[in-house]
């Protein structure tokens, strides 16, 4: 709050909302708590730990790959790690990260809220991924990870051919943690549609703000069909059925359709989050508004929606019917319009703004190249014929890691420096994350960029080893050398950050003059966001000088101030009119005792107890009693 | 060869373009490299390929130099004419609408309505020559329909004809590749894939499985050996003849009989590779090791060593069964 002088009423107020919002002490606060910046704390460094597991998983498989005919770790191993590697990166660390981290801590920030619409459910669900993450990785740990590739095709994925709890520890593990993703997707739509502080229509909301919608709309219609492909591979597996078997009427087809129904969305639930990070970053160091807004925004929600029409491109080999193939192609072709879009917008409003080159830009410039090189080489496989040559080879794989790590990854990390400040009060160290922009950028174009090259000479993915005739052999070693590089790069960010949380030098509300609401309250936020809900009349609210004064003179009177409970405003979902003021819930023990219950089902499940998973539900139900037994309000 | 020469000249323009990023030269025969066609599907694919590389990297280089504009100008004000939204917007628009539109919907029109149509699979009884190949954990089966022939791994075809390949899997999902030749197909469970062969030069065309089918799918090798028709001939009749010579016992004691087949003996496995001239065949285990006679006794005292996880058992055998055994399948020929 840019607030100088306060009056001894505006004070007292002040310190009304402090003991309304006030959290518990020590780690029982931690438990217990329902603040979305918490929540997305915990998300943070739950996430960040499973990068590592991710990241050392890379480094593994690329140091089996660094020579041909290598026996670094043995072919199961190869396999766990790579199923693993792709599982971890996609479900515990870039969504968890885009939505449960990022979204959580700034989509209330952004939108002039004080918390998220359901903040119990909010804490259910970092518990219940918290769950779902260990669940999968003590599979890891006892070298029975899932080693069927994160797609885990149909018949692979059978008892007949994986007798092992492997793919038992993927099938429950990934509907385990869709429960999760699930409950924040919808957390948001709600909190974006009702909790926005009045006067932000829909026209006027922040383009991450879009961003978030898009995913979390996404994440709604694609995970049930994920979620069915599962509960249909564990009813084969451990009931009998027969869905994806030939010999009884089933179909393999089936687990591939509806497996892509749900990972090509994905792709853009992964992408989204990055472009709205980009557009909050690119406004600020460019010092201008994005340019072509409205295009932006439609841009963000139309590869959302077209992202479900294109998911048999991913089958261009398996022998569908030609014009099925043509028409998916057709699809794939348009989904490129909405990005190419936004990479002119983006791109245009630094050249024709006034640049700023800190670390936050440079990793967006960063992201910007890579999305290019990555989105032009996708393009690429909507010629039906390439794809069918260069499909399952390292092509491939280039193809995909320069989207979700170039593209998806690079904003996350220059968002980590952005709202670091926001975050910590403190200022990172500038000339350091320089340095780490540029070992991750070149590590980054090292380790992927010769992929392209081996792919093209013929070598598929997913093998653990591979011939030393064939000429593969140089490219391989500089992509080993080059994800080394790479994790320094990403250790250097990470230790800029944790020294610059003690030593960095204090920030001041707004470092950087973003113009989103997050920068219009204190660093770190306080555990109600905002002493007045702010006044907004553009997309640019804090470059608004005059509403922030006017915030300033409502403080004072005591306009939507709200200190009187845990309250925040909802609105009209379209005009932003002020509608009611909500009740909110306070700290609560039942969310994690839930995400306990729930834990112990799909352990029950794992285990073939099907009894004892029935006492489990029923417990957990008993939970979501007491739950809903509990008064919102205990002040 | 020299056809071959001549329609790759105008390509060396693009290529040159991106020799130093792309030393894909390097590449020739024995390799897997797909912008080293040797059929004429393969040739159409690789045209597109080199054609979308250059459109990729003008559109790159786009994108960068505009990037680097920015980084040129950081700290400055703002362009003079940058101020314009509806400027700004209209040249999003041109760039990142109009410009897409044209260039992805020529680029539909060709690839996917008619290079598509090199690579469709060839109509029954529109080829001279039907191969059947059944992908198996991790070898490949192979059979000419009409005559006794059965061999694994090595798919020999009479060079410049074209040969029609169905294939069907006996387990998973594998995916049937030969790089310099043709694009790949899966075989699917329940489903049979087509796709057309035809080397344009006599050689080895070396390939392999393209899904992902288990722990040895990294050794799933598939060799096309392209020789001229009266070779092939040749090769197609002595392979469709039964096994000379007798076995040695080891053979149906140690239960080798109980999964591999040899033709003319009372070896009928089905299990395993079909190995009744299996002398003449160039690698062991589906690329693994050559087939020598060293590697060959290495890999009947424990092919778990090669290739771990493969379906063959180590046997508790005497050296000299391995040695009689060696010796007998080496002169399997």
């Amino acid at each position: 709050m840019a607030v100088d002088v306060l009056t001894p009423g505006a004070e007292q107020r002040i310190e009304r909302l402090h003991r309304v919002w006030r959290p518990r002490p020590g780690v029982l606060g931690w438990l217990t708590t329902v603040d979305h910046k918490r929540i997305g704390l915990l998300y943070f460094f739950t996430t960040l730990a499973f990068f590592g597991a991710g990241g050392i998983e890379a480094l593994l498989m690329r140091t089996q790959l660094a020579g041909p005919d290598l026996n670094v770790v043995g072919p199961e191993t190869y396999d766990q790690l790579m199923t693993m590697h792709g599982v971890t990166m996609i479900f515990f660390f870039i969504i968890p990260m885009t939505t449960g981290a990022f979204g959580n801590y700034l989509v209330p920030l952004m939108i002039g809220a004080r918390d998220m619409a359901f903040p119990r459910l909010n804490a259910l669900s970092y518990w219940i991924f918290l769950g779902s993450g260990i669940f999968i990785y003590v599979g890891l740990f006892m070298h029975r990870a899932p080693n069927c590739g994160w797609f885990c095709y149909t018949p692979l994925n059978r008892r007949a051919f994986d007798p092992g709890p492997n793919v038992d520890f993927y099938a429950l593990g990934l509907i385990f943690n869709s429960i999760a993703s699930t409950a924040t997707a919808l957390n948001f739509i709600v909190t974006i549609f009702k909790l926005r502080a009045p006067g932000m229509s829909l026209n006027r909301m922040p383009l991450f703000i879009f961003a978030m919608l898009a995913v979390s709309l996404s994440l709604i219609f694609a995970l049930p069909s994920l979620t069915a492909d599962l509960v249909y591979l564990e009813l084969q597996r451990k009931g009998g059925f027969h869905f994806f078997d030939v010999a009884h009427g089933g179909d393999a087809f089936l687990w591939q359709h509806l497996f892509w129904l749900f990972g090509h969305p994905e792709v853009y639930i992964i992408v989204l989050p990055a472009f709205g990070i980009a557009t909050s970053i690119i406004p600020t160091f460019s010092k201008r508004r994005m340019i072509a807004f409205p295009l932006v925004a439609l841009a963000e929600l139309l590869v959302a929606f077209i992202g479900f029409g294109v998911w048999a491109h991913h089958m261009f080999a398996t022998g569908l019917p030609t014009i099925t193939l043509v028409a998916f192609a057709a699809a794939s072709m348009m989904v490129v319009i909405p990005s190419t879009i936004q990479v002119f917008a983006w791109t245009f409003t630094v050249v024709l703004g006034r640049p700023e080159f800190r670390a936050p830009l440079l990793f967006i410039g960063g992201f910007i190249v890579f999305f290019v090189l990555g989105g032009l080489s996708g393009i690429m496989f909507a010629a039906i014929p390439f794809d069918q040559a260069t499909t399952d080879t390292y092509f491939v794989v280039a193809h995909f890691h320069f989207i979700i790590f170039g593209a998806a990854v690079f904003p996350i990390l220059g968002g980590m420096y952005y709202w670091f400040p926001k975050v910590t009060g403190r200022l990172y160290h500038e000339r350091a994350a320089q340095i780490s922009f540029w070992l991750t950028f070149f590590g980054t174009a090292l380790t992927f960029f010769p992929m392209h090259i081996v792919g093209l000479l013929g070598m598929t993915r997913r093998v653990y080893t591979y011939k030393p005739h064939l000429g593969w052999d140089a490219y391989n070693l500089s992509e080993t050398i080059g994800s080394f590089i790479l994790a320094a790069g990403l250790l250097l960010i990470f230790a800029n950050l944790v020294w610059s949380r003690f030593r960095g030098a204090p920030s001041g509300p707004d470092p950087f003059r973003g113009g989103t609401l997050e920068w219009a309250t204190s660093s770190p936020p306080p555990e109600y966001n905002f002493a007045v809900i702010p006044k907004v009349t553009s997309p640019y609210p804090n470059w608004d000088p005059a509403d922030r004064e006017d915030d300033a003179r409502r403080l004072q009177a005591g306009t939507l101030v709200l200190e009187e409970g845990h309250e925040t405003p909802a609105v009209t979902v379209r005009d932003g009119y002020l509608d009611e003021v909500l009740r909110m819930p306070a700290e609560s023990p039942w969310p994690v005792v839930v995400g306990l219950g729930v834990a112990l089902i799909f352990t029950m499940l794992l285990l073939s107890h099907f009894v004892l998973a029935s006492v489990a539900a029923g417990l957990t139900l008993f939970a979501l009693a007491g739950w809903h037994l509990q008064e919102p309000e205990l002040e | 060869m020299s056809g071959d020469r001549v329609t790759r000249a105008p390509r060396r323009r693009g290529a040159l373009l991106l020799a130093s990023i792309v030393p894909l030269f390097a590449a020739g025969c024995g390799k897997q490299d797909v912008l080293d066609p040797h059929s004429h599907p393969e040739r159409k694919i690789s045209t597109l390929c080199w054609v979308m590389m250059t459109g990729a990297w003008i559109g790159f280089a786009l994108v960068v130099v505009l990037l680097f504009l920015g980084w040129a100008r950081r700290n400055r004000d703002s362009l003079p004419f940058g101020g314009g939204e509806r400027a700004a917007t209209a040249l999003v628009i041109a760039l990142g609408v109009a410009v897409p539109i044209l260039v992805l919907s020529s680029l539909f029109v060709w690839s996917d309505i008619f290079v598509i149509r090199a690579t469709d699979a060839p109509a029954r009884g529109s080829t001279r020559l039907t191969v059947r190949v059944v992908g198996h954990q991790w070898w490949w089966e192979i059979k000419y329909p009409g005559t006794a022939a059965v061999t694994a791994n090595e798919l020999h075809i009479p060079v410049g004809t074209r040969v029609r390949v169905e294939g069907t899997t006996a387990d998973v999902i594998h995916s049937l590749w030969v790089p310099e030749l043709n694009r790949k197909v899966d075989l699917v469970p329940g489903r049979e894939a087509v796709l057309l062969l035809d080397a344009d030069r006599a050689g080895t065309y070396p390939g392999q499985c393209a899904e992902f089918c288990g722990l040895q799918h990294a050794h799933m090798e598939l060799s096309v050996i392209a020789q001229p028709r009266p070779q092939f001939r040749a090769w197609l009749a002595k392979e469709s003849k039964p096994a000379r010579g007798s076995m040695p016992g080891a053979f149906a004691e140690e239960t080798c009989s109980s999964c591999h087949e040899i033709r003319g003996t009372d070896a009928r496995g089905q299990v395993g590779p079909d190995l009744t001239h299996f002398g003449s065949r160039t690698t062991l285990g589906a690329g693994v090791l050559p087939n020598d006679p060293e590697n060959l006794r290495e890999w009947i005292r424990d092919p778990q060593h090669p290739k771990p996880g493969n379906r063959m058992p180590a046997l508790p055998l005497s050296d000299a069964d391995v040695r009689a055994l060696a010796s007998y399948l080496e002169g399997l020929k």
